[in-house]
């Protein structure tokens, strides 16, 4: 039985478990059959041109994990950014871990999607949000909506700064042979409120494992968001991360995501402007290796005047490394005084790695200001040369300007100690100790 | 301390010196002057080690041993140092942090420990105070948006701090208003030692009236063709390079 047709029949299985007669089962069904007549992507279609999902797909992969498996929080302590005070929903294996997480509803909501999808006092909030900015044409997303049940639930209200970072913590225990998991994440943000929000998932052993996660993240008037993705994952893991994200008027949004590990890493991210004067941000690094690979599929559409996207993405590849970068920038009529901005920059430092780069821009509106550059070289000799020149080694000279180029992104995350983990990582990554903390 | 011999470079096909013959002694101030495109900058990068040129003859060597197979960070440690006419600009670190790593490179490579952060910063303080550093200068990102001087100025700043035996100057003068000249001269001279000798790379006379050489060497099309004292200089600054041109 292929994946597709087990996960059809595990979504009858899992008819039996949930309330088959609320409204949210509607969606479930709609979006189940949303997946059974498209399947899974292929690299027929533009959208997947460079990547295939053929190869995870032929994995034996369980649906539904065990509800046991727990974890020691001395053996995941890293993985967190332990440094400092955080509200965390933890899941482990796609199952929510009491053990591991600290929620709360002191003011804010920060707690387990399962809470939110079958309390009666969530039921308002759900039906005014939940899939409502997701993409409900898309097979994956549909194929998460048909099965979500668990993940993290936001809700900030009106004028409420939070007063620490929340992490969505995504650990796979591996003691299933080979796992699918679907965390759903919904995120609502408050008029004049402020978050700030750090998602992993983590394998914690080699077995394979496949994540295809939706957040659905809707940013009130005036709000503020600022959303980490980190994403460096063993060799084992696949992620598909789909990523919708609503904007009121004046509201600001940013995402990052660091790439540096994982088998097949692909990041869907879409923001949808509806109010004027928005800002959007769209920022990743990229450092990957061996036959990795990390596809970017952004969109920002612009639909209301006045309103501001940058987006700027860097990718380093060596070995047989694959990167793709598709930008997508959509400017409707009524978009009038937009300015959007898009870079890409990217360098090879292996013959055998690719990256394929697409900015595409769709313009309807005359009064805009839009650009985007794309480069893709390798590393300046002359700047080599001129660190060498002050006896620094090639190596650290090659991580050094490496750094530097991604340097841009870096410099504006907010949170200070994830700013120090990233920088760890990345010279981790180049494989080098300098005498001070990049 | 330095002694070039015969030295011939070439960058693919194009053969740029043909036959460079050059003593320095501890203690003494080179200039080399020549009109552009004549390998001034070609000797000054072949000394320095850069990949893209090929040595086919010739040796360079530096207190007695041969240097001209080495990487350029292993002459860096043996006390080549080269101020680029271009520095290059490197976002996210600073100047302090990229001294840092320079120095304790080169102690990582003579066996010897890091150096320890109070030593480190009293060497910081020392040198950029003899060079009118500000500090705030220092925390800046190496190069990134430094006017002309300050990169200028920024790279002698190195060269306090590396203390290298050869200072090559590669065209220091270029981009420099007469202030800045000043400043980056009065540096380069306190540096000066019985211990260390520099090597002046300039197309026009005026950075000698402040860095006074003991000899000046002529390069053109490859070869140098004269040599003297310091008053070659004003002899070239008056009849111009095509002086030198037609009797070659």
């Amino acid at each position: 039985m292929d994946l597709k047709e087990k996960l059809l029949s595990s979504f009858m299985a899992f008819e039996e478990r949930v309330d088959v007669d609320s409204d949210l089962h509607e969606v479930r069904t709609e979006a189940i059959k949303n997946f059974e007549t498209k399947g899974f992507p292929t690299k027929k279609e533009e959208a997947w041109k460079y990547t295939s999902l053929n190869a995870v797909l032929k994995n034996d992969f369980s649906v539904f994990p065990k509800k046991e498996n727990v974890v020691e929080y001395a053996d995941v302590k890293k993985y967190f950014i332990h440094e400092i005070d955080t509200y965390k929903v933890v899941l482990i294996d796609g199952v929510f871990s009491s053990f591991l997480s600290s929620t709360t509803h002191e003011g804010v909501d920060i707690c387990l999607m399962s809470s939110a999808l079958t309390k009666p006092k969530y039921k308002e909030i759900v039906d005014t949000y939940f899939n409502k900015i997701a993409n409900t044409e898309d097979s994956l997303t549909s194929l998460n909506t048909a099965f979500a049940s668990e993940g993290a639930y936001i809700n900030i209200p009106k004028g409420k700064i939070v007063d620490k970072p929340i992490e969505i913590m995504c650990f796979s225990t591996g003691n299933e042979a080979a796992l699918m998991v679907q965390p759903r994440n919904l995120v609502i943000v408050g008029e004049n409120a402020q978050v700030q929000i750090i998602e992993r998932h983590q394998s914690l052993n080699g077995n394979p494992v496949l994540t295809n996660a939706v957040t659905e993240i809707f940013v009130q008037e005036r709000a503020v968001v600022d959303y980490y993705k980190i994403q460096n994952d063993l060799q084992s893991a696949n992620l598909v991360d789909n990523t919708y994200i609503a904007q009121k008027a004046n509201s600001n949004a940013s995402v990052h995501t660091f790439s540096f590990g994982g088998n097949i890493t692909r990041n869907n991210l879409n923001f949808y402007h509806q109010g004027e004067r928005v800002e959007s941000t769209l920022k990743g690094i990229t450092i990957i290796g061996d036959k990795q690979l990390v596809d970017h599929y952004t969109l920002v559409q612009h639909a209301e005047p006045n309103c501001e996207s940058h987006q700027n993405y860097k990718g380093i590849f060596d070995d047989n490394a694959t990167g793709v970068f598709n930008g997508k920038i959509y400017v409707e009529k009524e978009a009038q005084k937009t300015d959007a901005f898009q870079q890409n920059n990217n360098i090879l430092l292996s013959d055998k790695a690719t990256i394929n780069a697409k900015p595409q821009l769709e313009i309807f509106a005359d009064d805009v200001k839009c650009s985007h550059g794309c480069t893709i070289g390798q590393l300046d000799d002359n700047a080599m040369f001129y660190m060498q020149s002050r006896g620094i080694p090639q190596r650290e000279a090659k991580a050094l300007l490496m750094y530097a180029f991604s340097n841009e992104v870096i410099e504006s995350i907010r949170i200070p100690e994830l700013k120090n983990r990233i920088t760890k990582l990345i010279a981790s990554k180049l494989g080098v100790s300098m005498g001070f903390d990049l | 301390m330095l002694s070039i011999k015969n030295l011939h470079a070439r960058v693919e096909d194009k053969e740029i010196l043909k036959g460079i013959n050059l003593e320095v002694k501890a203690g003494e101030v080179h200039a080399i002057m020549g009109p552009n495109g004549s390998g001034k900058s070609t000797l000054s990068s072949v000394i320095a080690g850069k990949e893209d040129y090929e040595v086919t003859d010739g040796e360079i060597i530096l207190e007695g041993e041969d240097i001209g197979e080495l990487a350029p960070e292993e002459r860096a440690h043996k006390g080549v140092f080269l101020s680029f006419q271009y520095p290059v600009e490197i976002p996210g670190v600073s100047v302090t942090n990229f001294m840092k790593t320079a120095i304790n490179e080169s102690r990582k490579a003579k066996g010897q420990d890091e150096m320890p952060a109070n030593e480190m910063l009293k060497l910081i303080r020392e040198k950029s105070e003899m060079l009118e550093i500000d500090r705030k200068f220092l925390s800046r990102s190496l190069n990134e948006g430094f006017s002309g001087g300050e990169k200028k100025r920024n790279e002698i700043f190195q060269m306090a701090m590396l203390e290298p035996k050869v200072a090559i100057l590669d065209e220091t003068d270029s981009g420099l208003d007469i202030d800045a000249l000043r400043i980056v001269a009065n540096g380069v001279n306190k540096l000066r030692s019985e211990d260390n000798a520099v090597i002046v790379i300039t197309h026009y006379q005026r950075l000698l009236d402040y860095i006074v050489p003991d000899f000046v060497h002529v390069l053109y099309n490859g070869k140098i063709v004269k040599s003297g004292g310091k008053e070659l200089a004003l002899e070239l600054e008056e009849k111009g390079y095509d002086w030198i041109k037609s009797e070659n």
